[in-house]
C-alpha cells in the first residue's frame, strides 16, 4: 500500500497511532483541548470492531479502560488537566496491578478550569507524581504532529511490554495545530503484541524477577481465573500485609522502568556536541527552541538543543553528559520551572541552568529563547 | 400410607466456625448447639432437612446432608493443608 | 463435601468477616445461585470496590478484580464491553455504591449494560469502624454521626428502578432461599440487574445502636420487611415502615453490549467497500 500523505491535527495523529498499535477499547470524557480524540474513536472504532463509550466521568473512563485491558484489548483514554486530576486514584491502580493502558494529556493552561483553549506543560511533574506512593510511569512527549503518530504508537508498545501506563503528554497547540504527515505503511507497522503466559495450573500472575522482572498476566475470560487488587498482594495476586511482600513489591514495580531506562528514554538533539549554551525543551517550546538555537549558531554562538521526547524517564546519562561541556543550559517552558528541577537535579551545580517560565497562555516566540541564548553565552 | 422418615447427617467445619449461633438459635428443632464456642449437633435424630442452619451460616462451616449410601471419605476443604505439596497427599 | 464450595478459593478461606457478619451468608447465597444455573467458572468475572463486602471477590474462583471505592461498576463496564460473552457479576456495599460510587451506579443502570450487581447492604461503613453512610435508618448512632444520623437514607432499589436498571430486586441475609432465587433471576436478566441485599453487622451498627448480637439483628431485619406481594395486597398503614422485599421491578430492555454489538455490525457493512480513512490505520489483526 503506497504511503499515506494526509494534513493532519495533532489529536487526530494521536488516534492514528493508537489505531496502528491495535487499540480496540476507547472510554473518555469530552474536554477540550482533547475532545478530537474521543470524537475520532467513536467514529473509527467501530469501523474495525472496536468498542467505544463515553462514560459519566473521567474516573470512570479510566477505570473502565483498564478493566477493558485486564478484558485482553488495547485501551485508551484521552484528557487535559482537571480530568488528569481526577484519574490520578486508578492511574496508581494501573501502576500498582501492572495493567497496561495509554493516556493521552493534551495540556492546557491550569490550575483548576484555567484558560480551556491556550497551551501549557503544566503536568510535568503530575505526569510523574500526581497519584500517591512510589510507582512507575512512562511519559512521552511529542513534538510535532508526525510524532503524535509514532509516540502513541510507542505508548502502546512500552505500556504492553513493562506493564506500566503509559501518558502520551502533548499541549493545546501540538494537539490542534495541523501539519503534513507522511503515515508509514500498516503493513510496516508491527505492535507489540502482549506476552500470554503458558500453563494455567499453579499460574501465578504476579510472579516475576525480583529485579524488576514483568510478570507474564493472563486477560480475563481465558481459564486462568485470577485475583487483581490494588491492595499490596504476593505472587499468586493474594492481599499481603507482610512487610518484605511489599517491599519487594514496590521495588520490583520503580526498577521495570529504571533498569530499562536507556531503552525507554528517546530524544532528539542538534549541535550539542561543542554546544557551550544549550537549551532543553519539549512538545510546543521545543519547536521555537529549535528556531532560535539554529538562528543562533549562524549568528556564531555554540548553540544546541536537547528535545525530550520522553520526560519520564528522565534521561539523567543525556542531560550529565551536556553539563560537562555546557556552561550555560535554558530550559524554557510553559510552567514555572518543572523539567528545569529535573534538570538542576542532574546537573548539580556543574553548569548555570536557567529557567524561562511562560505562564500566560502563549507559545514561546522563537525571539524570546533567541534572545536568553544570545544574552547568555 | 407412612412416608419413609428421611434422616439427615450434618458436616461441621469447626475449623470455620466463628460460633456467632445463628445456626443454633435459627433451626426449628433445637438440633444444634454451641460447645466451646464451635456448632455442635447434639440432637441429629431430630433434624428436618430444613437447611436454614447451611443456608444462613455466614461461614459454610455447617452443612445438612441427606444420609444415603455411606458417601467416600474426601478431603474437606476446612482441614486441608493447603500449605502441602499435593505429593504429600495419600489417598 | 458440597459442591458449592468448588466455587470458592478454599486455599483463602475462613474469610476475614466477623463472627456473625451478613456478607458471607450473602456470598454463600450468589455461589448457589450460580451454581443452579451451572455457570462455567472460566466465563465469569467477579468485579468489586473497597468496603468488607467487596473483599468477598477474593475468595471466589472466578476472574476477580478488586478495584478502587465506588468504581466497581465503571471497571466492570469496560470488561462487559470488551469482552460482552463473559458473565460480568459486580459486589459492592452500600457506601461503595449509593456514596462515592452513586455516579456510576445511576450511569450502568441507566445503560442497562449486562451486569448484575450485588448491593451487600448493612447499612454502615464497617471496613473503616462504623461511619454512617447514605443508606444508614435516621437517628443512628455512627462514628462520624455521634449525636444520631440526621440524614435520610436512599431507597436503593427506587434509584436503581429510576435509572433505568431492567431487572431489580431485595432480600436479607435472613430470607436465604428468597435471595438465591432473586440472585438466580438477576444473573439470568440480560440487561442491569440489580439486587440489594441487606445484611446485619454486628459489630458496629448492631454494638453501636444496640441492636444485640447477629441473631437478635437477623429478628430485627426480618421484622422489618415485608414481601412486595404480599404488601400489595395491605392497606397502606400496615406497609408504613416497612421495607419490601421480592422482586420489584423486572422489566427487560435492550442491553447496552448487544446494542452495541449492533451497531458495529451495521457500521462494518456500510464501510465494506469504502477507501480512505484513519480506520486504515488500524492492524488487520489484533
Amino acid at each position: 500500500m503506497p504511503k499515506t500523505i494526509k494534513l493532519m491535527q495533532g489529536n487526530e495523529a494521536c488516534t492514528a497511532g493508537a489505531l496502528a498499535a491495535g487499540l480496540r477499547f476507547y472510554a473518555g470524557y469530552p474536554i477540550t483541548p482533547s475532545t478530537e480524540i474521543a470524537e475520532l474513536c467513536s467514529e473509527e472504532l467501530p469501523k474495525i470492531g472496536g468498542k467505544f463509550v463515553q462514560m459519566e466521568d473521567e474516573i470512570g473512563s479510566i477505570a473502565a479502560i483498564i478493566g477493558a485491558s485486564l478484558a485482553g484489548k488495547k485501551s485508551m483514554t484521552a484528557t487535559s488537566g482537571p480530568g488528569f486530576s481526577l484519574m490520578q486514584e486508578c492511574l496508581g491502580y494501573a501502576s500498582l496491578c501492572e495493567v497496561p493502558i495509554v493516556i493521552v494529556n493534551v495540556q492546557r493552561m491550569g490550575p483548576s478550569t484555567g484558560m480551556p483553549t491556550s497551551p501549557a506543560q503544566g503536568e510535568v511533574m503530575q505526569s510523574r507524581w500526581g497519584t500517591h506512593g512510589d510507582h512507575p510511569v512512562i511519559v512521552l512527549a511529542p513534538g510535532n504532529v508526525r510524532e503524535c503518530f509514532d509516540l502513541t504508537l510507542r505508548a502502546f508498545d512500552l505500556s504492553e511490554k513493562y506493564r506500566v501506563p503509559a501518558i502520551v503528554l502533548t499541549d493545546e497547540v501540538i494537539g490542534h495545530m495541523r501539519e503534513k504527515v507522511e503515515l508509514p505503511d500498516p503493513a510496516d507497522v508491527k505492535p507489540l503484541r502482549r506476552a500470554a503466559p503458558a500453563g494455567r495450573t499453579g499460574y501465578k500472575p504476579y510472579a516475576a524477577d525480583p529485579n524488576g522482572g514483568v510478570p507474564l498476566m493472563a486477560s480475563f475470560g481465558e481459564g486462568y481465573r485470577y485475583h487483581v487488587t490494588g491492595l499490596f498482594h504476593d505472587e499468586t495476586g493474594a492481599p499481603s500485609s507482610k512487610t518484605e511482600v511489599a517491599d519487594r513489591l514496590v521495588r520490583r514495580l520503580q526498577a521495570k522502568v529504571d533498569l530499562h531506562a536507556d531503552e525507554i528514554c528517546d530524544y532528539a538533539s542538534e549541535s550539542l556536541e561543542d554546544c557551550e549554551v544549550a537549551v532543553i525543551s519539549f512538545g510546543s517550546s521545543a519547536m521555537s527552541s529549535l528556531s532560535a538555537v539554529r538562528r543562533a549558531r549562524k549568528e556564531g554562538v555554540k548553540a544546541g538543543m536537547l528535545r525530550l521526547k520522553t520526560i519520564w524517564p528522565f534521561p539523567e546519562k543525556a542531560v550529565r553528559e551536556l553539563a560537562g561541556h555546557a556552561k550555560t543550559i535554558l530550559v524554557p517552558e510553559m510552567n514555572l520551572g518543572q523539567l528545569a528541577l529535573e534538570v538542576e537535579r542532574v546537573v548539580a551545580g556543574r553548569a548555570r541552568v536557567v529557567r524561562i517560565g511562560k505562564v500566560n497562555g502563549e507559545l514561546f516566540r522563537p525571539e524570546e529563547i533567541h534572545s536568553a541564548v544570545m544574552g547568555a553565552k | 400410607m407412612s412416608e419413609q422418615k428421611k434422616v439427615f447427617f450434618h458436616v461441621v467445619r469447626e475449623k470455620w466456625c466463628k460460633g456467632c449461633n445463628i445456626c443454633v438459635a435459627f433451626c426449628p428443632k433445637q438440633v444444634l448447639e454451641l460447645k466451646g464456642g464451635k456448632v455442635a449437633v447434639a440432637r441429629p435424630e431430630d433434624c428436618i432437612g430444613c437447611r436454614m442452619c447451611e443456608l444462613r451460616c455466614p461461614d459454610y462451616a455447617i452443612e445438612v446432608h441427606e444420609k444415603g449410601p455411606e458417601p467416600a471419605p474426601g478431603k474437606d476443604a476446612a482441614n486441608h493443608d493447603y500449605d502441602l505439596p499435593p505429593e504429600a497427599d495419600h489417598a | 463435601m458440597s459442591e458449592m464450595l468448588s466455587y470458592f478459593r478454599q486455599e483463602r478461606l475462613p474469610h476475614i468477616w466477623c463472627p456473625g457478619c451478613g456478607h458471607g451468608t450473602i456470598t454463600g447465597a450468589l455461589v448457589r445461585a450460580i451454581e443452579r444455573l451451572g455457570l462455567d467458572k472460566n466465563k465469569v468475572c467477579v468485579v468489586s470496590g473497597i468496603g468488607c463486602s467487596s473483599r468477598a471477590v477474593g475468595y471466589l474462583d472466578f476472574d476477580t478484580l478488586h478495584t478502587a471505592h465506588g468504581r466497581a461498576l465503571a471497571f466492570a463496564t469496560g470488561i462487559k464491553l470488551a469482552r460482552p460473552d463473559l458473565k460480568v457479576i459486580v459486589m459492592t456495599g452500600d457506601g461503595d455504591c449509593t456514596a462515592i460510587g452513586g455516579n456510576h451506579f445511576i450511569h450502568a443502570a441507566r445503560r442497562n449494560i449486562g451486569i448484575t450487581t450485588i448491593v451487600m447492604n448493612n447499612e454502615i461503613y464497617g471496613m473503616t469502624s462504623g461511619q454512617y453512610s447514605p443508606m444508614t435508618p435516621k437517628g443512628f448512632i455512627g462514628t462520624t454521626a455521634p449525636y444520631g444520623n440526621l440524614e435520610p437514607h436512599f431507597d436503593l432499589c427506587e434509584l436503581a428502578k429510576a435509572s433505568g436498571a431492567s431487572y431489580v430486586a431485595r432480600a436479607t441475609s435472613f430470607h436465604v432461599p428468597l435471595l438465591i432465587d432473586l440472585i438466580e433471576k438477576a444473573l439470568q436478566n440480560d440487561g442491569f440487574s440489580v439486587v440489594e441485599a441487606i445484611a446485619q453487622c454486628p459489630t458496629y451498627l448492631g454494638r453501636r445502636n444496640k441492636l444485640g448480637s447477629a441473631v437478635d439483628m437477623l429478628n430485627w431485619i426480618k421484622d422489618q420487611t415485608i414481601n412486595a406481594k404480599a404488601a400489595a395486597a395491605l392497606p397502606p398503614e400496615k406497609r408504613e415502615g416497612k421495607l419490601l422485599i421480592g422482586e420489584l421491578h423486572n422489566a427487560p430492555a435492550p442491553e447496552y453490549t448487544a446494542s452495541y454489538g449492533e451497531l458495529v455490525t451495521k457500521v462494518q457493512r456500510s464501510f465494506e467497500n469504502v477507501k480512505g480513512g484513519l480506520w486504515e490505520c488500524a492492524p488487520n489483526s489484533d
